[in-house]
């Protein structure tokens, strides 16, 4: 049988403010335990919530970059379950009438075709705290430093086909997270988190397969293995006469495997109602419209417009606008070289695999924009050959010098331009080669374009690289037939 | 000393015919003397507050006085007071220091009042007779026999007897203004939003409002006066200027119309207290009042739509209570249910416990729209009710229970009963509007109580109303005897 494979996702976006969603505390990561949490964090009695501002202008942010309704009233709900890094017993979040209501977001998939991704509804909530299970001999340790962190939970409609359109999805909205600058995008730290909900059902077939829910994934590489993992359980499943069970299951990256972690009947009943200590959110249109003005260029737009200003192809422009620090980066070399071809072919090409290389960020990278745009000018000039540059960019990468100028000085890079000083040169390399000469001049048409390129290499190397490459050949060919 | 009002002892102490040191130490005196027997108090706090009358003192000294600096008040043990014992009345918080101060109390402390101690309560103020509280039951100084009412028993029995000038209360179904007329206290329960909630212990968020309780309504109005405003810190405290109380006490109550709800007044009602009803409205007509009849056709729902929406909002409130990170933990535990069902188990008693199961089942999946929605569609009924009897009358008259105390023990196997108990006074909550208690006579011995309800923010009005009536009754001065 064909099966066809139906996806939605959960996102938890960290969404980065300074204080927590309903006190002041601080939401740096990585603090000492329980440093970071308030008498309303610790759910001391007697405490309120106060709702935080920016929590709520991130969460319109996000609203209107993927286009969807804003609640102009929304409100806050208490999820009540008790879990022992659950201080008040109950989690702040919205069931009923959420921040950001119905929208929609255009992915990008391998194949360069666009795909549109409903959004059903993202909502504001606070996030718990943490246990530790390690280090405090069969005790269980509680750091509520994380308690009352907000979380934007952005829920996608069933509209994913595939492992791989899941991941795209998820990549466009970490980017979208990430140009909007609500939320940091870590996901090594939590920062991001995704459930993803997979049912598979046979081609054709109008409704639903029943789902599971694969919780807390944390990587993107996870995502994809986990719903293969979890689709490929699915149909060996009901293959074998048996039928998918609604449950939530952990994705053990380690064995790769998902296992059972609640049934549907096990599920809690969270008893959800307005949480009483906080007003319903009224939202003013004139609040939003401002909201909209701050909001930056989104990805989708900046790609069109590395198409249509630069002329890039779809591919180069989505790679470069995927994010925004990189492309921050692209335009800043664009505009000091005035190539964005050249431009995009060093960022994406040597820059891209040297960050990978040494695992950094772009914003570490050790060549600046200026001082790649620089080195691409001198390929323009026709300083140095294309050759060179690539020596250059590691000498710059290598901390060798402040400019390519100042490297291509020091080392004496300086592109061999003079016509008569390459003569010369190719006239020790022929003499140097002289029985190749003989040969080359017996051979016919086919085997001359063979040879010519050991020529070339001579000549080239005799130079140290630094002639002119267009140079050499038109006088070697000259000098060759000569 | 103790024989003076707020009002009078503020007079007193600023022209220094007494110090703060004096009295502070004459109501710890009286405090031993008779709260064996009366058990209004759960905390007695002595050296803070020989420590804070010596600061008031100075203060005064300095010129730097206020109204209510050097007065020695009691609050309402849910009231959260930084390093002292705030138990709710309940084993669960038996362990509990507050870690920082509520705001009520602290603007207290900055209008320098001494805290004499924390006052007995219903626990977690779930209640109407202070039986629940898991430091026993508060006697009625008017008869030892009887409550004191509920839930902040200990405060009125304290104001009562004359173990405090004046206390701290709160309202969340009537448990200042029932417990105020079941002692002959005046006891006012502001708009809710007057005062802020941070660092009141919650019962149920939406309806818990903090209030004072005194011996008239000169003194509530020098209370609220302090209590009242808004706080960054409470999100549904309102951001509304806050008038001068005791400017307006002298008002002429000429023209004001005075409503009578017709359903408050029909079987039920004790013959004592509707013919003790009946002499107020004829000293309010005296006064130039204008009396007329009303209707809340709503106010028969308030009882089943409170005990639906109060408990929802407790079992959710109380669920941080969990043995974990303060409060009860039981010995132990063998894993962490065991941790939750017995620390939740043996902290909480049974009262708070029928409210959780109530609350939580309410809450259901399944039962959420038949009980918590439908509720909520009752209180905004009741709430229109009230705003359009505000349309044709300034206030509403009414008595603040069916009965005056009842016996300790009388009722506490009939929760029902006793939850019909708050029949009057429930409304108010719902509503979210002012009212006050006020004493209005007497039947046996014991104190009548009646409540006058007004609209939003209506403190200064009510005020003016109640202090007008006492400037020509003198139930309010009455003690109890031996007191």
């Amino acid at each position: 049988m064909q099966w066809e494979i139906v996806i939605g996702l959960e996102i938890h976006a960290q969404l980065t403010t300074a204080s927590k969603i309903f006190s002041g505390s601080a939401t740096t990561f990585g603090a000492e335990p329980n440093t970071q949490a308030s008498l309303v964090d610790l759910g001391m009695p007697g405490s309120l919530p106060v709702l935080n501002a920016q929590a709520v202008k991130n969460a319109i942010k996000f609203g209107l970059a993927v286009d969807a309704e804003i609640g102009m009233t929304n409100v806050f709900a208490r999820k009540n379950y008790f879990y022992p890094d659950l201080p008040k017993g109950y989690q702040i979040s919205q069931m009923e009438l959420p921040i950001v209501g119905k929208g929609h977001l255009d992915i990008t998939l391998e194949d360069g075709t666009v795909k549109r991704v409903g959004i059903t509804r993202a909502h504001l909530e606070e996030d718990a705290g943490k246990s530790l299970h390690e280090d405090f001999h069969g005790m269980t340790g509680i750091d509520l430093n994380r308690a009352g962190t907000p979380l934007l939970e952005i829920v996608s409609e069933p509209d994913m086909r595939s492992a791989k359109e899941a991941v795209a999805y998820a990549k466009t909205i970490h980017s979208l997270v990430r140009y909007l600058g609500i939320c940091d995008g870590n996901m090594a730290e939590g920062s991001l988190r995704c459930d993803c909900n997979v049912s598979v059902r046979p081609k054709g077939q109008a409704e639903f397969g029943t789902r599971c829910e694969i919780k807390n994934v944390n990587s993107f590489r996870f995502i994809e293995k986990a719903i293969n993992h979890e689709v490929q359980r699915q149909i060996e499943l009901i293959e074998d006469g048996g039928t998918v069970v609604q449950e939530t299951r952990l994705y053990d990256p380690n064995k790769d495997v998902t296992r059972s972690m609640r049934s549907k009947e096990e599920a809690n009943d969270y008893r959800y109602f307005p949480d009483p200590d906080l007003l319903p959110v009224v939202i003013e249109p004139a609040f939003i419209e401002s909201v909209r003005g701050e909001l930056p260029e989104l990805p989708a737009q900046k790609r069109e417009r590395f198409e249509s200003q630069f002329g890039l192809s779809a591919y180069d422009a989505s790679v470069l606008s995927a994010q925004r620090e990189l492309a921050d980066y692209f335009e800043q070399v664009q505009q000091s070289c005035g190539d964005a071809k050249l431009a995009a072919n060093w960022v994406m090409g040597e820059l891209s695999s040297l960050l990978n290389k040494a695992d950094l960020e772009i914003e570490q990278s050790p060549v600046s924009a200026t001082q790649l745009g620089g080195l691409i000018q001198r390929i323009q000039d026709n300083t140095i050959s294309g050759k060179i540059a690539k020596m250059v960019f590691e000498a710059l990468a290598n901390g060798e010098g402040d400019s390519a100028d100042a490297i291509i000085e020091a080392k004496g890079l300086k592109q061999v331009t003079d016509s008569g000083a390459i003569e010369a040169m190719l006239d020790e390399v022929l003499a140097a080669n002289a029985a190749q000469v003989e040969q080359y001049r017996a051979s016919d048409e086919a085997k001359r374009g063979k040879m010519f390129g050991f020529f070339v290499g001579q000549a080239m190397k005799a130079s140290k690289g630094k002639a002119n490459p267009q140079q050499v050949n038109e006088l070697l060919k000259k000098k060759l037939e000569g | 000393m103790h024989e003076k009002t707020l009002a009078e002892l503020s007079q007193a102490l600023r022209s220094k015919a007494i110090s703060s040191v004096e009295l502070t130490q004459h109501y710890l005196k009286r405090i031993e003397q008779f709260d064996g027997a009366l058990n209004s108090y759960i905390t007695v706090t002595p050296e803070l507050a020989l420590e804070q009358a010596r600061t008031a003192d100075a203060r005064i000294a300095a010129g730097d006085a206020g109204p209510l600096t050097g007065i020695a008040l009691a609050h309402k043990d849910l009231f959260c007071t930084q390093g002292v014992r705030t138990s709710c009345g309940s084993k669960m918080l038996d362990n509990f220091i507050a870690p920082y101060e509520s705001t009520v109390t602290q603007r207290f402390i900055d209008a320098g009042t001494v805290m004499l101690g924390k006052t007995n309560m219903d626990e977690f103020a779930m209640g109407s007779s202070n039986e629940s509280s898991f430091y026993g039951p508060v006697r009625n100084p008017w008869n030892s026999e009887h409550v004191p009412g509920g839930s902040s028993g200990g405060s009125a029995a304290a104001v009562a007897a004359r173990l405090c000038a004046a206390a701290t209360g709160t309202d969340t179904g009537g448990s200042i203004r029932q417990p105020a007329g079941f002692t002959a206290l005046t006891g006012l329960k502001p708009t809710y939003g007057r005062v802020s909630r941070w660092g009141m212990i919650a019962y149920a968020s939406s309806l818990d409002q903090g209030g004072p309780m005194a011996r008239n309504a000169e003194d509530c109005a020098l209370l609220l006066q302090a209590m009242a405003g808004f706080d960054p810190k409470d999100s549904t405290s309102v951001d509304a200027p806050v008038p001068d109380y005791s400017a307006s006490l002298n008002d002429s109550l000429k023209g004001l119309r005075i409503g009578l709800p017709k359903e408050y007044f029909s079987a039920g009602l004790d013959s004592a207290t509707a013919a003790a009803i009946e002499a107020a409205v004829k000293q309010f007509q005296a006064l130039g009042a204008e009396i007329k009849e009303i209707s809340l056709p709503n106010a028969e729902l308030a009882i089943p739509a409170y005990y639906v929406i109060a408990p929802a909002e407790a079992s959710s409130n109380l669920s941080r209570f969990d043995g974990v990170r303060f409060g009860y933990r039981c010995d132990n535990p063998a894993d962490l249910t065991d941790l939750y069902t017995r620390s939740r188990g043996e902290g909480f008693g049974a009262e708070v416990k029928r409210r959780i199961l109530v609350g939580t089942y309410a809450l259901s999946a399944g039962y959420y729209d038949a009980y918590y929605l439908k509720a909520q569609k009752i209180r905004r009924l009741i709430k229109n009710d009230f705003m359009a009897a505000y349309e044709q009358v300034d206030a509403i008259l009414c008595p603040t229970s069916p009965t005056p105390a009842f016996r300790i023990g009388e009722k506490i196997d009939d929760p029902v009963s006793l939850y019909l108990t708050d029949i009057y006074t429930i409304t108010a909550n719902l509503a979210g509007v002012p009212g006050i208690a006020l004493p209005a006579g007497f039947a046996n011995g014991l104190p009548i109580g009646m409540q006058l309800l007004g609209p939003y923010f209506s403190e200064a009005r009510l005020l003016n109303i109640a202090h007008q009536y006492q400037q020509h009754t003198d139930w309010h001065t009455r003690a109890p005897a031996g007191y």
